[in-house]
């Protein structure tokens, strides 16, 4: 039987223009042999898991440098699980403090990248974490 | 077994998004599922948009998009963006220039790998087509990757195809009469804001003149649009509609259906072929012997190649 490619939806939820880091991440992930959509700025969680819901991914990668991080991720949790698609999992990164860290966890986020972590070190995780979930 | 096929046609977005992905993966179930749609399918009208890269495909895509919802039609969307040869991975982004329709559940957007498939599509598209026909889109629109001359699969799947080239295309519009523009149903100059798109029609024009592209007294119209601002976009709607009625036509011309499903059958069959073919000969470590054998001298691709298909037999007794 194939082997399933795993895909990844990227994503910029709320108004954060700041789009270096999400596109440096989607082009590594995809040079490590994965399929990537990137759909661009100022997503709203709606948007963010119709998307992440038609286009059958197994992870959905959020990042937000504007500091609306404990409001946006929760609330791209929640727009998947009322969709049917909770078992999709949710990473991401930015501008994200320490002390925050603890409560996005409880809310489901499966990890969380900083400034400075190299790609490497996302690659690892993606391939240690990221199962298909079809 | 059917659970996923009932879904669909019932129009669940959840197993269509599942049975897509089936389909794209190569999982042995997802053919068990495409027997039960094919009876509901043939009905949606299948619009190709083809051409270079960035000339502004995914842009018109979206502006057709708003188009046919106004008329009340449910869109499905199928965008194909190139598998990089080196990791087989990719980066679709094709969606950013869609994100209007994100929320409208009359519109269903799948972006698509090539995952190493030339010609311009990926080998699943067109039973993808086919999931989004059966699961009720009326209108399926397909982005290639941005293609060059020699990608004209499209030709094949879609009802009407639109070439979308940009002006400045001056001295190349001479290089493009092989291939893509052989294909065009529609032409379409997009990027109008642009110097030049004047004389990129004029060239266009003097070369339909010459003659070639007419088939069967279809004569490809060429629109001018600007697909940022939609400009144009009622143009290219009214030429898309056109090309349907002439194609309605043709469709009730004897043989054109024979011919259609004949094509069909056998991209199947060569598919299936093949695949099954070389997976049972790597289940039972034919594959091995059989290299082993060519490496050592011993016989040659050709001769093995027979074997397999067992004309090697026939070949004997002739
Ligand atoms: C470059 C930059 C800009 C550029 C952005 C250009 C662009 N197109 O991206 C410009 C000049 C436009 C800009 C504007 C602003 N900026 Co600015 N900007 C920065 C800066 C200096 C670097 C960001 C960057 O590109 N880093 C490089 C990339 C590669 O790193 P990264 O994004 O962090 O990504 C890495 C990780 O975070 C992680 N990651 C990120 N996303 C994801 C996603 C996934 C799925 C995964 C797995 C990992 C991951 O992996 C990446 C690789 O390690 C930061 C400061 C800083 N040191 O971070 C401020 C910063 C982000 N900006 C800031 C601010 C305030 C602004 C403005 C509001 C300023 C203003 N008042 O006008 C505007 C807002 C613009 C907008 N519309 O949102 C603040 C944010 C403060 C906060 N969150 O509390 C920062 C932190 C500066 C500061 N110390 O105050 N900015
Ligand atoms: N000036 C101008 N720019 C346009 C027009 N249409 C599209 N663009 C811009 O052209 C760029 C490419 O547009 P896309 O729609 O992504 O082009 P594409 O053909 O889908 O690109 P690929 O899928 O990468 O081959 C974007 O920056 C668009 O905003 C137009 O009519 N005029
Ligand atoms: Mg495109």
């Amino acid at each position: 039987m194939a082997e399933r490619k795993i895909r990844i939806l990227m994503a910029k939820p709320g108004l954060d223009g700041h789009d270096r880091g999400v596109k440096v991440v989607a082009r590594a992930l995809r040079d490590a042999g994965f399929e990537v959509i990137y759909t661009g700025l100022h997503q709203t969680p709606e948007m963010i898991a119709n998307a992440a819901v038609q286009e059958g991914v197994d992870a959905v990668g959020l990042s937000v440098l504007s500091g609306a991080h404990n409001t946006l991720f929760p609330a791209v949790i929640e727009a998947l699980k009322q969709k049917g698609a909770s078992s999709v999992t949710v990473f991401g990164g930015g501008i994200i403090p320490e002390e925050d860290m603890t409560f996005l966890r409880n809310k489901g986020v499966m990890a969380v990248f900083t400034p400075g972590t190299s790609t490497e070190e996302i690659i690892s995780f993606v391939r240690g974490n990221i199962k298909s979930v079809h | 077994m059917s659970d996923l096929a009932d879904k669909v046609l019932r129009g669940d977005v959840l197993a269509t998004a599942r049975l897509i992905r089936d389909l794209d993966d190569g999982i042995d179930g997802a053919i068990a599922e495409l027997k039960v749609l094919y009876p509901q399918t043939g009905k949606a009208e299948v619009i190709g948009v083809t051409g270079a890269p960035g000339v502004g495909k995914s842009t018109l895509v979206s502006r057709m998009i708003e188009n046919f919802r106004a008329r009340g039609k449910k869109v499905g969307v199928i965008a194909v963006d190139p598998t990089s040869p080196f990791s087989g991975g990719a980066v679709l982004g094709d969606r950013i220039r869609m994100q209007n329709h994100f929320n409208d559940p009359g519109v269903f957007i799948r972006s698509m790998a090539t995952r190493g498939h030339l010609g311009g599509l990926s080998s699943s598209a067109y039973e993808i087509i086919k999931v989004l026909d059966a699961f009720g889109s009326e209108v399926i629109l397909v982005e290639t990757v941005g293609v060059g001359q020699d990608e004209v699969e499209i030709a094949g799947a879609a009802q009407t195809t639109v070439v979308v080239l940009t002006p400045g295309m001056g001295d190349e519009i001479q290089n493009l009469k092989a291939g893509i523009l052989e294909i065009a149903d529609v032409l379409v100059v997009n990027k109008a804001d642009r110097e030049g798109a004047q004389v990129t029609v004029q060239g266009l024009r003097r070369l339909l003149e010459m003659g070639g592209f007419d088939r069967k007294g279809w004569h490809p119209p060429i629109c001018l649009t600007v697909g940022t601002d939609g400009t144009g976009i009622p143009d290219l709607i009214k030429a898309v509609d056109q090309h349907r009625e002439f194609w309605n036509r043709q469709k009730a011309q004897p043989g054109f259906e024979h011919k259609r499903r004949e094509e069909d059958f056998l991209r199947i069959l060569q598919g299936q072929a093949v695949n099954k073919l070389i997976v049972s000969l790597r289940r039972n470590g034919c594959l091995e012997e059989i290299v082993a054998r060519i490496t050592r001298g011993e016989s040659d691709p050709y001769s093995e190649s027979e074997k397999v298909l067992k004309l090697g037999d026939y070949a004997r007794n002739e």
